[in-house]
Formats: C-alpha cells, sequence, structure tokens
C-alpha cells in the first residue's frame, strides 16, 4: 500500500485512491514508424529492479496523471511530479543520483 | 491429572464462574480463564487429533503459538473451526467440540494412520501423484480429500458483523509487555501520536508471571501504574485484544481488535479491523519458546516450560501433580520455582547441560528439587496423557538409565524473538550464536517511503529476553527516563535440536517437530536425503510450519534440523519467508461491513423504482442494474423477451438506456482531439448531426463504440457503452494529460447528468407526437440528426438513433425528469400499444439487424476490419489512436476470423461458446478450428435461431456450410450468411 503525493492538489494519497498506468516518459511511435520503433514503443517496456519512472492517476482524487520515480526493489520514493513533464526535473535527477550513486539515467 | 488450585491466579476471578461446554459436557471455570485453562481446570488436556496420524494431542501452549489445543468454537451462525483455546477467553455459554476425529475424541478410527506412518512419509502426497497414473485418481485422491483440512467449514450465513476502523499515528506500537509499555510511555511523553496494541487481554505480557521486579516493584504493580499513566495520555491510543497482523507498503498496518469475541450477541461488532498509517512501527513482540525434540513430545501433557508456568501463576491451574521439567537453558527453572512454590512436585530437572550453574538453579537446587545434568528424555510414556519419562544422557544414543513417573512434562529449548512484523516488509535476521535463535539485524530494516527504517524491535523481539535487558533497550532506542529491572543471573544456554543428540530412527520417528501437520525430525532428514536443501523447499515437501499456526513453535528447531541434516550452518540454511496475517483474521473482519445490500455501490438509473415495480428481472452490467425483461403474469423469461421484441416490432416499445455512457469534450481543440480518439472523422460533423463511431487502443484492438453528436461549434457529447464510461473517461483524460497536453480541451462525464430512454417501433412517432411540444417529423429530425425541445413539458433532447432498427427515438432528459418523462411516454404510448422492453430484447434485436455488441462481437483481439467495420475508419486520417496498430502485417492477414452471419441448417440456436471446426487435428488432440459464434440467439421475429460469428474468410464464404461443436459429440451444420438478419435496406429505421 504506497503513499504517492500528488504533485496537483497536495494530498499524500493512499494506494486505494490511486490508478497505475506503468512506464512514464514514453515517447508515442505513430503511422509511418518502423516496426522495431513501434515494438519498442508498444510491448518492450522497462521493468527494472531499482529506480524506475511511473505513471499513476489520482483517480478518486483530483482526477489529474502524475509521474513517480520509485524503487522498485525497496519501494522508496524519491519524487512525483506533474505528467506534463518532457524529462524528470533535474533536481529529482540530482537528488537520485545522490542516493543511488550506480543509477545510469532515467532513459 | 491437571486441575484447578486452591490458591492464586492473578488472572481469574473465583467469584465469577463461567460454564461452558466441551463435546457435550458441561463444564465450569472462572471469569478470566482462557478455554484452555478452563479445559486443564478439568483435567481435558486431551483436545484433539492431529492431521496426518490422527494422534491424541493435549495443550502444549499457553498463547498464539498453540498448535493443538483447535476447537470448533460456537454454533449455527456463530460457528467458527480451528480457534484457539489458548487465546479463546472463557465466558459463560461457550460451546467448543473438538476436531479431526471420527467416531469421537477418545476413539477414533483415523488414528490407523499412526500405525501406518512408516507408509506416510515427508512428500507422501507428491509421490501419490507419480505412480501408478490411476491410483491418484481412484485411490488416493479421494482418501487425501477426505482427511484434508482441520475443523469444518461453517455453514450458512454468520449472524455477525465486522466493522473497520481507519487511524493515523506518528509511532504504533505492537506488544502490551513492559517494553511495550515503556515504549509508550516515553514516545507520548514526548508528544508522539502513538497507538499501542495488544493481542491478549492483559497488559504486561510475561513479565509479572516471571515475578521481575522493575524500579523497586513488581512487575505487576509496575504495569498498573504504567498504564494509568499512560491512560491519562490524550495522544495515546491503547487496544486490548488487538492483534498487529501485518506491517505493509510505506508503514501499512493491518490489526484485528477482537471486540466481542467473549461477549458474543452483544451488540457490537465481533472483530474490528484497523487499517493503519503509521509513520513508524515498534514490534514488541516478545519472544516464543521452542520444543525440544525428543521422543514423544507431542504426547497430551508435555507443555511448553513457560506455559506451565503462565497456568500455575495466571489462572492456578496445575498440569500435573508430578511434573517432569526437561530444558538446556535457566528460564525453564523458574518454571519448576513456581510448581514447587504452588505445592506442587517437581521429581527432576533434565537439564541438557554437562555444567549447571546460575542463579536460578541455585535456587531450585536450595528448594530441594533435583537437577540432572548433561541428561536428555530419551522418550516419553504414555499414550493420551503423560505417565512417565524415560531418562538418558544428552550425548547418547537412547539408552535408558532411569524411568520417571509424572503425569505432565515441562519443557524449553530456548527463546525464539517474534520477528513476523520486522520481517513481513523486508527486514532481515542475524543469527544470535549465544542465544540460538535469529534475531532482527538492525542494520537491514525494512524501509519506508523515504529509504528510512520503518520498524523496529524492541526488548524480547530484539533477542533482549530478560526484563532488565529489555527495558535498557527501550532506553537505548527511545531515550526517556531509565527504568531497571533487578538482574537475575543467568548461565548460556547450550543448543538442543534433537535429544538424545544421537538418537536412532526409532526414536526420530515419533520426534514431533510440527505438531499440528505431524511433520517429525525423520521426516526433515528425508527431505534433505530426497535431495530437498533448500529450506523453501523443505517447508513444502514436509508441510513443516504449513499449518494454521504457521510454524511459531517449529520453524526454528525444523530448520536445525535440516542443517545438522546438510552439514551445514543454521544461518546458511535461514529461515521461510514470514507473511501476514500473524495468526489468522477471520475473512469476515477482511470484509468489514461489504456484505449483503452493501457489499458494493449500486447505481440506479432514475427509472430504477418504476423497473422494480413492473415486475422488471434485473441484472448486473457493472454496478449498474438494468432491467432484463419485464415478465407479466406466469410468463417466463424466455416468453416476455420475444413478446418485447414482437411488440417493438409491431407497435412500439421503450428502453431505459439512462446507463449509457456521456461524455462532453469541448474546446477549440476538441474536433482535432475527437479525430484522434475515433477511427473515423468526428470534426466534420454537422452541429444538430449524430455519428456513428469506433474507438480502439494503440494496438489497433477495439475497445468502444457509440454515437457521437455535435453540440456546438467547440463541443461534441461522445456516447459509450454502459460499462466504457468510466474508463473511456479516463483514456481520454489520460491522452489529454499526457500526450497532448497543450491542446485546449476539456473533458466532463455527465452520465449520470442524463436520463435516456429510447423509444422504438412503427408507432414511435405517435407516441412522441402525442406528448406534442416540438417538431419530430421526418423531415424536421430525420434519422441521424438530433434536437433540444420540451416534450410533455419537459425539457429533451430527442436523437434519431436506432440500436433496435426500428423508426427509434432516443430521448435525453435531465435526471430529475426522467422518471416523469418515462411515465409520460408509457402514458401517452397506451393507445400505441406501448411496452416496456429489457436488456435481452435489445440485445436480440440488435442481433437481428447485425450490429455488433462490444463484449459480444470483440474480446480484446479484434479489429474493427474483422468486424466489417471498414467503413466507419479514415483512410485519409493521418493519424488516429490504433492506426500504427492495425498496420501490423499480422492484422491486415487475410487469414484472420471475419464477422458473419449463421443459420444453422435446422433452424435452431447454435450454442453460445461453439467453435467452427476444421479439417485436423492440433498437437493436443483437439480439433483444429477456424471460427466461433460471438452472439446466437432465438429470433422471434424470423422463428429461427440467428447468429453472428467470426469465420476464416468471413463474407467471403457466404452459402458455405459450416460445423459447429457442442458439448457433446454432436455438431451443429450451418450456412454462412448476411448478419443483418432483419431489414437490410434500412428502411424501418430512416422512416
Amino acid at each position: 500500500m504506497l503513499i504517492l503525493e500528488c504533485p496537483y492538489c497536495g494530498v499524500k494519497a493512499d494506494e486505494t485512491e490511486l490508478s497505475p498506468g506503468y512506464e512514464a516518459h514514453l515517447k508515442r511511435y505513430g503511422p509511418g514508424s518502423s516496426p522495431e520503433e513501434f515494438e519498442a514503443y508498444m510491448f518492450a517496456r522497462k521493468n527494472p529492479k531499482g529506480v524506475h519512472f511511473e505513471r499513476w492517476r489520482h483517480a478518486y482524487g483530483c482526477g489529474k496523471w502524475f509521474l513517480a520515480a520509485r524503487c522498485t526493489a525497496t519501494l522508496e520514493v524519491f519524487g512525483t511530479y506533474p505528467a506534463q513533464s518532457g524529462e524528470p526535473p533535474a533536481e529529482l535527477q540530482a537528488k537520485i543520483k545522490a542516493k543511488r550513486p550506480n543509477w545510469e539515467g532515467y532513459k | 491429572m491437571s486441575t484447578r488450585l486452591q490458591k492464586g491466579g492473578r488472572l481469574i476471578d473465583r467469584s465469577r464462574a463461567a460454564t461452558f461446554t466441551f463435546n457435550g459436557k458441561q463444564l465450569t471455570g472462572f471469569a478470566g480463564d482462557t478455554l484452555a485453562a478452563g479445559l486443564l481446570a478439568n483435567d481435558q488436556m486431551l483436545v484433539g487429533r492431529s492431521f496426518k496420524y490422527h494422534r491424541p494431542r493435549g495443550i502444549v501452549a499457553s498463547g498464539a503459538e498453540e498448535p493443538n489445543a483447535l476447537v470448533n468454537m460456537g454454533e449455527g451462525g456463530r460457528f467458527e473451526p480451528n480457534q484457539r483455546t489458548t487465546t479463546t477467553e472463557l465466558f459463560d455459554g461457550l460451546t467448543a467440540t473438538s476436531q479431526n476425529h471420527w467416531p469421537s475424541l477418545e476413539f477414533d478410527v483415523g488414528v490407523v494412520n499412526n500405525y501406518a506412518a512408516r507408509f506416510l512419509p515427508a512428500g507422501f502426497y507428491y509421490k501419490t501423484f507419480m505412480f501408478p497414473r490411476f491410483a491418484w485418481k481412484h485411490v488416493f485422491e479421494p482418501v487425501v480429500r477426505q482427511s484434508a483440512g482441520l475443523g469444518k467449514v461453517p455453514q450458512g450465513p454468520e449472524v455477525d458483523r465486522y466493522e473497520y476502523a481507519y487511524a493515523f499515528c506518528d509511532l504504533l506500537i505492537a506488544g502490551g509487555g513492559i517494553a511495550g509499555l515503556q515504549a509508550a510511555l516515553v514516545a507520548g511523553g514526548a508528544g508522539k501520536r502513538v497507538i499501542l496494541v495488544e493481542q491478549t487481554p492483559h497488559w504486561g505480557g510475561r513479565a509479572p508471571v516471571d515475578g521481575d521486579v522493575i524500579d523497586g516493584i513488581s512487575a505487576d504493580e509496575w504495569v498498573k501504574k504504567t498504564v494509568q499513566a499512560l491512560e491519562k495520555m490524550s495522544n495515546v491510543t491503547m487496544r486490548l485484544r488487538c492483534m498487529a497482523a501485518g506491517v505493509y507498503d510505506h508503514g501499512y498496518v493491518l490489526a484485528d481488535e477482537k471486540v466481542a469475541d467473549h461477549t458474543p450477541g452483544d451488540g457490537r461488532p465481533r472483530h474490528r479491523l484497523w487499517r493503519i498509517r503509521a509513520g513508524k512501527i515498534i514490534a514488541a513482540t516478545g519472544a516464543i519458546e521452542r520444543p525440544l525434540s525428543f521422543a514423544g513430545n507431542d504426547i497430551p501433557g508435555v507443555m511448553l516450560a513457560s506455559a506451565v508456568r503462565d497456568y500455575v501463576v495466571n489462572y492456578a491451574v496445575s498440569p500435573g501433580d508430578r511434573t517432569v521439567i526437561v530444558t538446556n537453558n535457566d528460564d525453564a527453572y523458574r518454571t519448576a520455582i513456581a510448581l514447587k512454590e504452588a505445592g506442587l512436585e517437581v521429581p527432576v530437572i533434565v537439564d541438557a547441560r554437562t555444567n549447571v550453574t546460575g542463579d536460578l538453579p541455585a535456587k531450585a537446587r536450595a528448594m530441594g528439587i533435583r537437577v540432572e545434568a548433561g541428561r536428555a528424555v530419551v522418550k516419553v510414556k504414555g499414550a493420551k496423557r503423560v505417565t512417565g519419562v524415560a531418562i538418558g544422557l544428552q550425548a547418547g544414543e537412547g539408552a535408558v538409565l532411569e524411568e520417571i513417573a509424572c503425569d505432565a512434562v515441562a519443557m524449553s529449548g530456548g527463546w525464539s524473538p517474534v520477528v513476523h512484523l520486522w520481517s513481513h516488509c523486508g527486514g532481515k535476521l542475524t543469527w544470535d550464536d549465544a542465544q540460538a535463535h535469529f534475531r532482527p539485524d538492525a542494520t537491514r530494516p525494512p524501509t519506508n517511503q523515504d529509504g528510512a527504517a520503518m520498524v523496529a524491535t524492541l526488548g524480547s523481539a530484539n533477542g533482549q529476553l530478560s526484563a532488565a535487558a529489555a527495558l535498557a533497550d527501550v532506553a537505548a532506542q527511545l531515550g526517556g527516563k531509565a527504568v531497571t529491572a533487578d538482574t537475575v543471573h543467568e548461565a548460556a544456554l547450550e543448543p538442543v535440536w534433537i535429544m538424545p543428540q544421537g538418537a536412532g530412527h526409532k526414536l526420530k520417528m515419533k520426534m514431533f517437530l510440527d505438531y499440528q501437520n505431524d511433520v517429525k525430525v525423520s521426516d526433515v532428514q528425508l527431505a534433505a536425503r530426497e535431495g530437498y536443501t533448500s529450506v523453501e523447499h523443505t517447508k513444502r515437501y514436509t508441510t513443516l510450519g504449513m499449518a494454521t499456526d504457521q510454524g511459531k513453535l517449529s520453524n526454528i528447531n525444523g530448520l536445525a534440523v535440516l542443517a545438522g541434516a546438510l552439514n551445514d550452518k543454521i544461518p546458511n540454511v535461514g529461515t521461510t519467508t514470514f507473511r501476514p496475517p500473524y495468526t489468522p483474521v477471520p475473512l469476515g473482519a477482511l470484509a468489514g461491513e461489504s456484505r449483503g445490500d452493501i457489499f458494493q455501490p449500486l447505481r440506479k438509473s432514475p427509472m430504477h423504482g418504476w423497473h422494480e415495480a413492473h415486475g422488471a428481472y434485473m441484472e448486473p452490467v457493472g454496478l449498474w442494474r438494468r432491467a432484463y425483461c419485464y415478465a407479466r403474469g406466469s410468463e417466463t423469461h424466455e416468453q416476455a423477451v420475444q413478446r418485447e421484441i414482437l411488440n417493438a416490432r409491431a407497435n412500439v416499445g421503450m428502453l431505459d438506456a439512462s446507463t449509457l455512457g456521456k461524455i462532453i469534450v469541448k474546446g477549440p481543440d476538441a474536433g482535432r482531439f475527437l479525430d484522434m480518439l475515433y477511427t473515423n472523422v468526428m470534426s466534420n460533423l454537422g452541429i444538430g448531426k449524430c455519428r456513428y463511431g469506433l474507438m480502439c487502443n494503440e494496438q489497433g484492438f477495439l475497445s468502444d463504440d457509440g454515437v457521437v453528436i455535435r453540440l456546438s461549434d467547440d463541443s461534441w457529447l461522445c456516447h459509450t457503452t454502459t460499462g466504457g464510461a468510466d474508463r473511456i473517461h479516463a483514456w481520454m483524460e489520460d491522452w489529454l494529460q499526457c500526450e497532448w497536453w497543450d491542446w485546449k480541451v476539456y473533458t466532463a462525464n455527465v452520465t449520470e447528468e442524463y436520463a435516456q430512454i429510447a423509444v422504438a417501433g412503427p408507432n414511435a412517432r405517435m407516441v412522441l407526437e402525442k406528448l406534442g411540444g416540438m417538431d419530430v417529423s421526418k423531415e424536421t429530425l430525420p434519422f441521424m440528426s438530433f434536437a433540444d425541445g420540451t416534450l410533455g413539458g419537459l425539457p429533451v433532447r430527442v436523437h434519431r438513433i436506432s440500436f433496435s432498427g426500428e423508426l427509434s427515438y432516443e430521448i435525453a432528459t435531465p435526471a430529475g425528469h426522467g422518471l416523469a418523462l418515462w411515465e409520460a411516454l408509457i402514458e401517452a404510448g397506451a393507445e400505441f400499444g406501448v411496452m416496456p422492453y429489457g436488456t435481452e430484447a435489445m440485445h436480440i434485436m440488435r442481433a437481428e439487424k447485425g450490429f455488433i455488441m462490444i463484449g459480444d462481437e470483440t474480446d480484446g483481439t479484434v479489429i474493427p476490419q474483422d468486424l466489417n467495420l471498414g467503413w466507419a475508419i479514415s483512410k485519409k486520417k493521418a493519424d488516429y489512436l490504433g492506426k500504427r496498430g492495425q498496420e501490423r502485417t499480422h492484422l491486415a492477414s487475410p487469414d484472420r476470423w471475419k464477422l458473419a452471419g449463421f443459420e444453422a441448417l435446422d433452424g435452431s440456436v447454435i450454442p453460445d461458446g461453439s467453435y467452427i471446426i476444421a479439417d485436423g487435428f492440433n498437437g493436443n488432440g483437439q480439433r483444429n478450428t477456424q471460427g466461433r459464434v460471438t452472439s446466437t440467439y432465438y429470433s422471434p421475429t424470423l422463428k429461427k435461431g440467428i447468429a453472428m460469428g467470426l469465420v476464416k474468410g468471413g463474407m467471403d464464404r457466404l452459402g458455405d456450410v459450416v460445423e459447429f461443436n457442442t458439448l457433446t459429440t454432436a455438431t451443429v451444420k450451418a450456412r454462412v450468411v448476411d448478419p443483418v438478419f432483419y431489414d437490410k435496406d434500412g428502411e424501418k429505421g430512416n422512416a
């Protein structure tokens, strides 16, 4: 039962208030993309043991989607931030790097 | 004999007798007794039969770790199996019966398994799977099923209720012994919000029984004083009878409070399930004494030394006149001293250690108790009750030096910390050589959302077994005013895993590790010989620790024996995984209030009450209830459905379509957005017009369908399926928030804002005209258009759309007017033959028209092109969700199964779920297939069976005869036909 803070309404939301939405920062590949690109977008999702970026929706709260950086092994939450982000905020990346020196970056 | 002593008993109230029955026999105890204490006071040592061998079993422990003394509690709606007598509070009128025997507890036929024990070794069940093949089905399975499970499943609904409670705190402390109390005092004094839970009905834990002295006063007095101080703190919540069942991610804790188990029928909920978010958790959960593994250690009368002490001191119950103590440590001497002080006989203390020093042995010797060092119990004599012990050398192989008569044996193999709550979220353990147990490794705690330690252990749970050490542990971890307990010097224990150490196979066959599942030393050794070297595998192969007590007594001894058999160190073998709950939690408590009428939320249309009042049979559709049909008089549902269809086709019918999803999409980019969402173009839809649309997921598979209408220049209303409203709204928000967040679009799910009524049939227009208020003529309001206005004075939006194939108006009105409009239409339609119709009639009518239904024709692997819906897919749009997915080679294959209609040659209804068989067989010997049925009904309109389905080749197969399989060997021959069975040119809907 995770607790994630919704970056929109500031509520520390219980997992029962949230719905999960798999990997964050996916680039959509539509018509014109190669089979390899489409396969990577559609099916080849990351499943790391360690730092992971994922999408959550505050479904039974404000209804907003947001992104979370979380360690899948220890369930430590490094931070949450709005879904309208092209990449994780720089300070969040620095925080993760400080806590997990071997982290290879979000890409 | 076990009996009640004349004096003592710190927990019982001799002025209040409690009458109870065990196996129909009426017995008397006192208020404050546990059921186990009450049974022992009445010399009822034999309380059950073991699971596998049906051996007679007695009470072993005095707390939650009890493996044997499980009973059926209560009767009727309060019946519950597998209740531990040791944690059940006695009350007047309690009824209990013993389990796992036939025909009676004293005489049991299944005990024959005991004599056949050599044929029922570890892994017996698995071995029965192997050979001969027929034997499993015809011999072993019936026998295993007959003997599977302890207790009986309750019959009928439970009469009691349960409830949830939610709580938040800075610190949750599990365990109300002296460590937990002192921790609460320190944290509460520092202003923290504290919740302190204790699984028993008493504060103080073991310290009062052990006679500890704290801050110069008796433990009893110190506990009383501390509890009084805590009760004055408004920031401290204290719950007795409340067991912390499990620690979960991010400080979530479940605790089960037995509110009214001991006062059944007093109107309170039976249990209260606490769902707690704790900043930090302290497990002050104590320790559990380990049995010793000697032959016959399961015979009734053999008990844990601490339990014997508990029964004497807490309940004034003597387990026997003559109790032999067998131990590897000093603590068990406390039991000898307590027995002696109660005026009972301790013939001998059998101590496995060759060198016995320490304060407590000295005191025992001074009291005149005989102490035999370096000795072992070779075997216990007796069957349904201990009659004596045979004593030999611990270092030897079991030669008997002496036999001593006794009627009880108190054993102690040392203490194991209760580390469950520490371990649930991944806290690691370290092996403590000196105390021969696993204890929490403070350097590897379970962590929370911030990566910080989430659980700490205190006192005995942290391996600080004495009162002095436990209180020092609290001071070290939490600070606060130092509290000291008098120190009693205890000498080191000596690990003893098999007694005597050189015992042969015959003795090991009677050394029980797991009492409840009948796992013996010989079984674990056999598992090791057969290659089960991992502790997790050995557990499953032998069933060690898999019973309702989850190995609270057996696990450490079992893995020590395994380590011995593998010639490895205990920490290298490791432990099995600790999983919640700590002790069983009733399913009723987990369900809480969610049962019966409030099992889940119920969604009702504004006309729900009318349907119920008019004989509707309601069916669940998601959380909605929809009218399936309206049976009249003695009609069957089938007859009612046929009547409703024929009437709608001939006259006019009304369907409550309020549950249909309705989502408003509005904004400068709304058209652009809908063009991405739907496979066809919605941006060019004229204001006032309707258009059918399809939505696909990114893989290209059809996900939802419905009619879209354009309300104004920048707003559309999208109808979804009943089950799809919430999902599609979330889907829209997903794309708007996460992918196209710079597009200016709002969405609003207005499903419940409007009631919607379909009026369908050749007389539909006349019904609306009778109500009056707006022009609904073909010229003003042609097919696939809509208009706002009034009908019968009610505000409406009338859509010319049809799912039935008839002339049809779907009329939306604000939900508050729904019932009024429905009733007005029923009244106005009376002269035109109006009848309501239900969802089943709707399904059949749409199938007669060849309209697809999401969930029937689709299953998440079907693309619109499979359903001949290519016309609803834009060729000119550069992109829409699912376009790229549909371009995948497999989805463009001509071999895909595609939609067609089917008619059985004999006019019958093709069975639901049938496949169309093809030539040959697959690798599993099953017939090859070339299609399947997706919708199949008897059509009252056409007076024959009709079906839709997917078949290889689809409409290219028109006229072919194919064969559908059935549940029998027979097949149904059917012709491939056009799926539009009724009004192929659409003249009726357009009228």
